[in-house]
């Protein structure tokens, strides 16, 4: 390590051996597969453990096999979206240089429910794969405005001025989203679903619909790792880097509303995912976003599926949504995050 | 001519958190006059105003204003004999300029008074002085810094306060502003008697303007006295670690500090300072000048 | 005492002008608001699916027994308005207050988790424990201090700061607001109407034992707060500037937050966390008042005023029964976009 990667100036800093992070990665992934097993093994219904193997082989000939392989595309998805939001969050973070953006707290996830909502309510909206475009539409248009708003003013976009933006945002789109489906009793049923997000309608058709789109927006975020690098070091010094400053940062943010709409198109507005995963990866492996994307994106996936688990084992025998417990968990690290930061970095 | 009031310090200790700032502190401060509090960074100056106005609590001590003790003394009776203008003070939005000087008046009211022609009185008065009354019905947002300063002061008259404390009265503020505001303050001295203690960061200034200069230095009382008696090259080296110069100052016959740094000294041979130790040994020592670019924050821990 | 300073007498007439002018136009603006308040309210008694005549609301609310009238407007109608009327003063001048002691217009009860925590209390106590009107209101005032003090010890690190607190207040809200979520998902079915009652505050369902201790509470807790008054305006200085004008700035902020608190949570034990109220009353006052004196009897006013409009407008004004909570959320919301724009432009206190 005796030659210094100029563009990766961070690095240098807090450099870390290669192997501690390569440990690091490992050791997430071993977490995802456990977790994944868990969330077949573990649900409202106790499963013993020869027919969680059996429904691993495919097979549901016993009531418990038939309730694992149910559990088996839930997982699946949960690890996607867990993943999506892991990255997002990441990539959010290096693009707006604040510690606070999260897709939930941005209002993005909100903006998509809203889009949704809206579009089936006026626009007779009934096919899942117009779903995911208009929510993609809405998180980028909700992103676009929330980001436009906080950097309004003296200092630019303050991770106070961006909660705050995102926070009324947020409001304003769940008022609306309730407005429109208060009087319309057919698509109230599924008013749950837009208002907190969660996993339990999974399917493998479902997911299928929104695979291409999450596989553009995973692409494009885990490549922007190097622009990322450059932007944290400012607009100024990155483009003396020799970076293209707002196609870099228009680029990454493009791929995270990508995932963060695909997501919401399928599991409803989830928080602060985006927000806990990349700082404890920041503690785990650095700030350097060739690692810190990664792995943001592998225990995005644990937290979501952990979160999930724990709410179907906490409140037996009904279920918790995944996105409340990852409310509970999140916020109070958002707390710990905010009462860390220095007073005038606010 | 007001009443002149004795405000003193009596063993002051006073810190923040498990920090001591200020350590065992005598200090009288003569009435009538114009006092200046200097000393280096993070030295307790502000530290030290604020205990006198009560905003802090001594660790030990006490600070004693006409006999009776500060911290006792009943908020209202205290803000109508001790006025203080903080470093930073807040504006709400929108608010004029005579609202802001009339805010002045809170110790004299209470919840079942009036506002009455007193009050309009002291707020004239205070407007008059300070030549803010052609800014009366102007927001405070729309004004420039230096106006900005004199409507605080203003406030702080209105209050009607025989002592003013006041913490950095000058910084943000350009030359010319910050003679406007000196000379505005001394006017007050002098017309009305009333006792003022102020924290300064520029020592030249505070040589012009003090009747009565205080420098602190490792959490006490280094030196005070006229600014002739305080403000010597031995000082200068005890409390902010600087070689200077003092010379007469050609405009006002007080001393004027010529800083001594590493480059740009005409003759080296004749600095009087090469026995105290070399350059390189004090490049680490904080030069004063940047006291003035500091932020407040840091000042004030 | 000071001695007498010369002034020239101009000085002090123009003085006088300035101060009479704002006073005047003070008790102007209160003394209209007050006639909106009045009209809103009898609007709301007389108008609706049915129309009854002044005389006859009259004559119901002295008792008398009115055909037809005595059951919708004395029964329906009229704990649905003063409810209306207590909620919009009570969550206007608690708004305000915070607003004026922590300096910053975003530092409203609804957008730091207070109401959010009264209303997580009081959908459990309602939702899961089926308690009585009088304990809901007693765990939702619990609830609402214990999250100010639990916001405001978080803050709290060296003294506390006011975009901290901000930031914190918003987690907070985000955690009680899923809690209240669970809390209404686990009640059988998810219950549309309750749910929106605890998350955005309706009045549907407005009954006198809702009423009398929010009532009781506001009687009790108004004085309190407008006795405090001058301190407020004081504390608006700053800390120190307030202490040095002789404020006893730590006695003065519990005070004025208890009481704040206590407004809230009867309040919202009653209607729900009625969206905004609390944000969007102070700046509307200040807007009408000017910056100069005390806002807190405009903006309770202004408070009632809007539930009023709000409330008569959701269920009126178009083919579905909105709850009030909707219509001022979807007013509210632009106007705190607006409010965050116009700060951020003037490089404000944000």
């Amino acid at each position: 390590m005796t030659t210094l990667d100029t563009r990766t100036p961070p690095d240098a800093v807090t450099r870390r051996p290669v192997g501690a992070r390569l440990l690091w990665l490992l050791l997430s992934v071993l977490a995802l597969a456990a977790v994944m097993v868990a969330s077949v093994a573990f649900g409202s219904r106790d499963v013993p453990w020869s027919d969680v193997v059996a429904a691993f082989g495919g097979s549901d000939d016993t009531l418990g096999q038939a309730a694992a392989t149910k559990r088996i595309p839930r997982t699946v998805l949960a690890v996607v979206i867990g993943a999506a939001l892991g990255l997002a969050g990441g990539v959010m973070q290096g693009v707006t240089r604040n510690p606070l953006a999260d897709p939930g707290i941005l209002g993005v996830n909100m903006g998509a429910s809203l889009a949704v909502v809206t579009a089936v309510a006026f626009f007779g909206l009934t096919s899942p794969t117009s779903y995911i475009w208009v929510a993609i539409v809405g998180a980028a248009l909700s992103a676009l405005f929330v980001y436009t708003v906080g950097t309004l003013g003296r200092g630019g976009a303050t991770p106070l001025k961006l909660a705050l933006a995102g926070a009324a945002t947020s409001a304003a789109f769940a008022s609306l989203v309730s407005a429109v489906i208060l009087p319309r009793n057919d698509i109230a049923g599924s008013f749950k679903l837009w208002q907190i997000g969660g996993v339990g309608g999974a399917s493998f058709e479902r997911i299928g619909q929104v695979a291409p789109f999450l596989a553009v927006g995973f692409a494009v975020c885990l490549l922007s790792a190097r622009a990322l690098n450059s932007l944290a070091l400012g607009d100024e010094l990155a483009a003396g880097l020799g970076e293209r400053v707002a196609v870099a940062r228009a680029v990454a943010a493009l791929g995270a509303v990508l995932l963060c709409g695909a997501a919401t198109a399928v599991a409803g507005p989830i928080g602060f995912v985006g927000l806990v995963v990349p700082h404890a990866c920041r503690l785990l492996v650095g700030v350097d976003h060739r690692w810190l994307l990664p792995l943001s994106t592998v225990l995005g996936g644990v937290l979501l599926t952990a979160a999930d688990v724990v709410g179907r084992i906490v409140a037996r025998p009904s279920e918790i949504d995944v996105g409340i417990v990852t409310a509970l968990i999140g916020a109070p690290f958002f707390i710990y995050i905010v009462r860390r930061q220095k007073v005038r970095a606010l | 001519m007001t009443t002149h009031h004795r405000l003193t310090a009596e063993g002051l200790t006073l810190g923040y958190g498990d920090r001591t700032v200020v350590d065992s502190l005598d200090l009288a401060v003569p009435p009538g006059r114009i006092t200046v509090i200097v000393g280096a960074n993070a030295c307790g100056k502000s530290t030290l105003l604020r205990s006198m106005s009560r905003l802090l609590a001594p660790r030990k001590g006490r600070v004693v204003l006409d006999g009776k003790e500060v911290h006792r003394l009943p908020a209202k009776e205290l803000a109508r004999t001790l006025g203080l203008l903080p470093q930073s003070p807040v504006a709400p939005e929108g608010i004029t300029v005579s609202d802001l000087v009339g805010r002045g008046r809170h110790p004299h009211q209470s919840v079942f008074s009036r506002w009455n022609e007193k009050d309009d009185a002291a707020v004239a008065a205070a407007l008059e002085a300070t030549h803010t009354e052609p800014l009366a019905e102007r927001a405070v947002d729309e004004l420039s810094g230096g106006q900005r300063q004199r409507v605080w002061i203003a406030m702080a008259l209105a209050q009607q306060t025989d002592l003013l404390l006041l913490d950095e009265p000058t910084t943000f503020l350009d030359a010319s502003h910050q003679i406007e505001v000196l000379d505005l303050l001394t006017d007050l001295n002098r017309s009305r008697g009333t006792t003022i203690v102020m924290v300064l960061h520029d020592l030249n200034l505070a040589a012009r303007y003090a009747d009565h200069l205080i420098a602190l230095a490792g959490g006490g009382l280094h030196a005070s006295g006229t600014p002739a008696e305080v403000l010597t090259e031995e000082t200068v080296r005890a409390v902010f670690d600087l070689d200077s110069r003092i010379i007469e100052d050609p405009v006002s016959g007080r001393p004027l500090m010529l800083p001594i740094g590493r480059h740009h000294i005409l003759e080296p041979a004749r600095r009087n300072t090469a026995a105290t130790g070399g350059p390189q040994e004090r490049s680490s020592a904080e030069p004063y000048q940047s006291d003035v670019s500091a932020t407040p924050g840091s000042a004030r821990k | 005492m000071s001695a007498p300073v010369l002034t020239r007498p101009a000085s002090v007439e123009a003085a006088t002008r300035r101060r009479v002018r704002g006073a005047s136009r003070r008790r102007r603006v209160v003394l209209v608001l007050v006639l909106l308040v009045a009209a809103a309210f009898a609007v709301t008694l007389m108008a609706g699916r049915t129309y009854y005549p002044p005389g006859d609301v009259l004559r119901v609310i002295l008792g008398e027994q009115v055909p037809g009238a005595s059951f919708t407007v004395g029964r329906l109608r009229l704990p649905r308005a003063v409810l209306a009327l207590i909620a919009g003063f009570s969550f206007g001048l608690a708004g305000v207050t915070f607003q004026t002691m922590l300096r910053n217009p975003l530092a409203s009860p609804d957008i730091i988790g207070i109401s959010s925590g009264a209303s997580a209390a009081a959908a459990i106590a309602i939702v899961t424990l089926s308690l009585g009107e009088v304990q809901v209101s007693v765990l939702a005032i619990a609830a609402g201090l214990g999250v100010a003090l639990l916001v405001y010890s978080l803050a709290f690190r060296g003294g506390v700061v006011g975009t901290r607190l901000i930031l914190i207040g918003i987690g907070i809200s985000a955690m009680l607001d899923s809690i209240t979520s669970y809390v209404l998902s686990q009640a059988a079915e998810w219950d549309l109407q309750e749910a929106m009652r605890w998350l955005t505050g309706s009045l549907n369902g407005a009954a006198w034992d809702q009423v009398v201790p929010a009532l009781a509470a506001a009687a009790v807790l108004t004085p309190l707060l407008l006795g405090q008054a001058r301190n407020l305006t004081a504390l608006q200085l700053g800390d120190d500037t307030a202490s040095a004008l002789g404020v006893r700035v730590e006695r003065t902020r519990i005070t004025v937050i208890v009481a704040a608190v206590g407004l809230i949570a009867f309040a919202t034990a009653a209607a729900g966390p009625i969206a905004f109220v609390a944000f969007l009353s102070g700046p509307i006052a200040a807007r009408i008042v000017g910056a100069g004196g005390s806002l807190l009897v405009p903006a309770g006013l202004v408070g009632s005023l809007l539930v009023l409009v709000a409330d008569f407008t959701g269920q009126f004004a178009f083919g579905e029964r909105y709850p009030v909570g909707v219509v001022t959320g979807v007013l509210g919301a632009p106007y705190l976009v607006h409010l965050i724009i116009r700060t951020n432009r003037a490089g404000g206190s944000l």
